[in-house]
């Protein structure tokens, strides 16, 4: 297998330069979940408008994928809805479980349709998804 | 005795001549997960299946006396192969049950409030957890002891840890992290001086280690046959003479008793006092031919092709800039384990994109996590050796990690 197509530049672009990296000022919220098949955690904080996410940013410690996956996460949900990000994380977890073709709604997060093909590496692409569901609950 | 080639021995293993889709070939680099069986092994266990399947030690039929007689024989070649006699080892199906059997059977027998359980803290979570809960359960202190950041022992550390109210020691002779040999000896004397019982991890040491129970001096010692080129599913429990009375056994059930009454049992003598329930006898008939097969290899070429493998790897490596190799580099300690970790790489990236060059390494705390804590270092990469491999299999590692370093460059 081919691991480019896993690697692809965009998420080495967002491994290195994470966006929305860190801790906010005013959060609402903040959840923690680990990756209990390797320990990692990630922290995810969200500062809510009404129903909207006005502000979200994550810190934590990931591999690449998880690392990736986290930063294209909050770039996607940042200042819409709830409602809509939940609509979001389950086409998200669905295309890493499944492998099937994704919406366009998911922008750059579709980079991430061939992680199916890797079992144990699904848990690392929906880890931040997983606690953004939390988060919005 | 000249030692048999790797590239020789590699084909006695069916597996390792798997060819993936992509023409690459597999370069199996886990064995301290588990190891790769050789043919011998396999047509052993489906000759048992396929001949002399029965239960043992029940009824009188042909069959029966078969599957006694060849499963007393594995026993008899196991004992032997730790120097211990037959009635000392018992088959559990590896060393995490070993573990929790002392920990249940004589630990919960002897372990007092205010009594000391010492561990290391480099230990597998097999042999850490059972004595956490244990001291828990009966009030003791479970005493974590410090290793050097090369993962060596400091037996001055050790011996001070180690006092009259210690009443278990219980350390890998080898750890599964670093591939770290321990001084086993010493450390055991100076357990026994305080008059504790030691109890040696050796799911590592014995498939490396040519090892005798009673020159070393252990009370327990636990290890698991599918690191040893045996089947998954069979391991052993060495118990010494001197500890077998003060123990009660852990499973209770069909098999180990002498007489059944309403209100009380007499339990069957040693190894059949801990062998409660239908035994696993095609494992043990495996491992006891996986145990031929390596002492027909010769334990001293075993360790002799892990150093050269393990020493020429740390040249290649050391090469390679942003690369950090864990574990001391007198070689004369350690095993054909390989821990490394890529600067600015996960380990799990490092394996996924070793895994299409066709080359299978293990990537995470490695069920150490205490030791990866102390270290401060959370999770590593870890190549493992074992009879099978070759410097060609190092070569191909050594550009895989090339690779990683250039994707993530
Ligand atoms: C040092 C050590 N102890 C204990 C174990 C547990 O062995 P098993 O899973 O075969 O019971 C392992 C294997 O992973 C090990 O390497």
């Amino acid at each position: 297998m081919d691991p480019s197509e896993l690697y692809a530049e965009v998420i080495i672009d967002h491994q290195k330069n994470p966006r929305n990296y860190g801790e906010l000022e005013n959060k609402d919220k903040e959840v923690k979940l680990t990756n209990s098949s390797c320990g990692d955690e990630i922290f995810l904080q969200v500062k809510f408008d009404g129903d909207r996410i006005q502000d979200i940013a994550f810190y934590g410690r990931g591999c690449a994928i998880s690392t990736a996956s986290a930063s294209i996460m909050t770039e996607l949900v940042k200042g819409i809805s709830k409602e809509k990000a939940e609509e979001l994380y389950e086409k998200f977890v669905e295309m890493a479980r499944t492998g099937k073709a994704p919406s366009s709604e998911l922008k750059d997060a579709r980079v991430f349709q061939g992680v199916s093909k890797y079992p144990l590496r699904v848990k690392c692409a929906t880890l931040a998804w997983h606690a953004l569901e939390k988060v919005i609950e | 005795m000249a030692c048999r080639p790797e590239s020789d021995v590699e084909k006695d293993f069916p597996i390792l001549s798997t060819v993936f889709e992509d023409g690459r070939r597999l370069v199996y680099l886990d064995s301290a997960a588990t190891t790769q069986k050789p043919k011998s092994v396999i047509e052993r266990i489906t000759h048992f299946y396929e001949s002399e399947n029965a239960n043992v030690s029940r009824g009188a039929h042909k069959l029966g006396a078969i599957a006694t007689s060849e499963y007393a024989k594995a026993r008899e070649t196991v004992a032997r192969f730790i120097g211990a006699k037959p009635e000392e080892l018992i088959f559990t199906s590896g060393t995490t049950e070993s573990i929790n059997a002392i920990a249940y059977g004589w630990g919960e027998e002897n372990v007092h409030p205010s009594d000391e359980i010492v561990v290391l803290v480099s230990e597998h979570h097999s042999n850490f957890i059972p004595w956490q809960q244990l001291a828990r359960k009966c009030g003791a202190d479970f005493k974590i002891v410090d290793v050097k950041p090369d993962g060596t022992v400091d037996l001055d550390v050790f011996r001070k840890a180690v006092t009259s109210r210690t009443k278990i020691v219980a350390f890998a002779h080898v750890t599964n992290t670093f591939g770290v040999i321990h001084p086993v000896r010493e450390m055991i004397e100076i357990a026994r001086s305080k008059g504790a019982v030691t109890v040696i991890d050796g799911a590592q040491s014995i498939p490396h280690i040519s090892t005798d129970v009673k020159e070393i001096g252990m009370d327990f010692l636990a290890f698991s046959g599918h690191k040893m080129l045996g089947p998954m599913g069979i391991g052993g429990l060495y118990i010494s003479k001197r500890r077998v009375n003060e123990m009660r056994p852990f499973f209770t059930g069909g098999g180990m008793i002498d007489n059944v009454e309403d209100n009380f049992t007499v339990f069957a003598h040693p190894p059949e006092e801990y062998e409660a329930g239908t035994p696993n006898v095609a494992g043990a008939v495996g491992l006891a031919t996986a145990i031929e097969y390596l002492e027909k290899l010769g334990m001293v070429c075993i360790l002799d092709s892990d150093r050269t493998l393990l020493e020429y790897a740390y040249k290649k490596l050391d090469k390679i800039e942003g690369l950090t190799l864990y574990g001391t580099r007198d070689f004369e300690k350690r095993i054909g384990v390989l821990s490394f970790n890529i600067k600015g790489v996960h380990p799990h990236d490092v394996a996924t994109i070793l895994d299409a060059h066709g080359v299978a390494i293990r990537s995470g705390h490695h069920c150490a996590q205490p030791l990866m804590k102390h270290l401060g270092i959370f999770y590593t990469s870890r190549a493992s050796f074992y009879v099978y491999n070759k410097k060609e299999d190092i070569d191909i590692l050594v550009d895989a990690i090339k690779d990683v370093k250039e994707r993530f460059s």
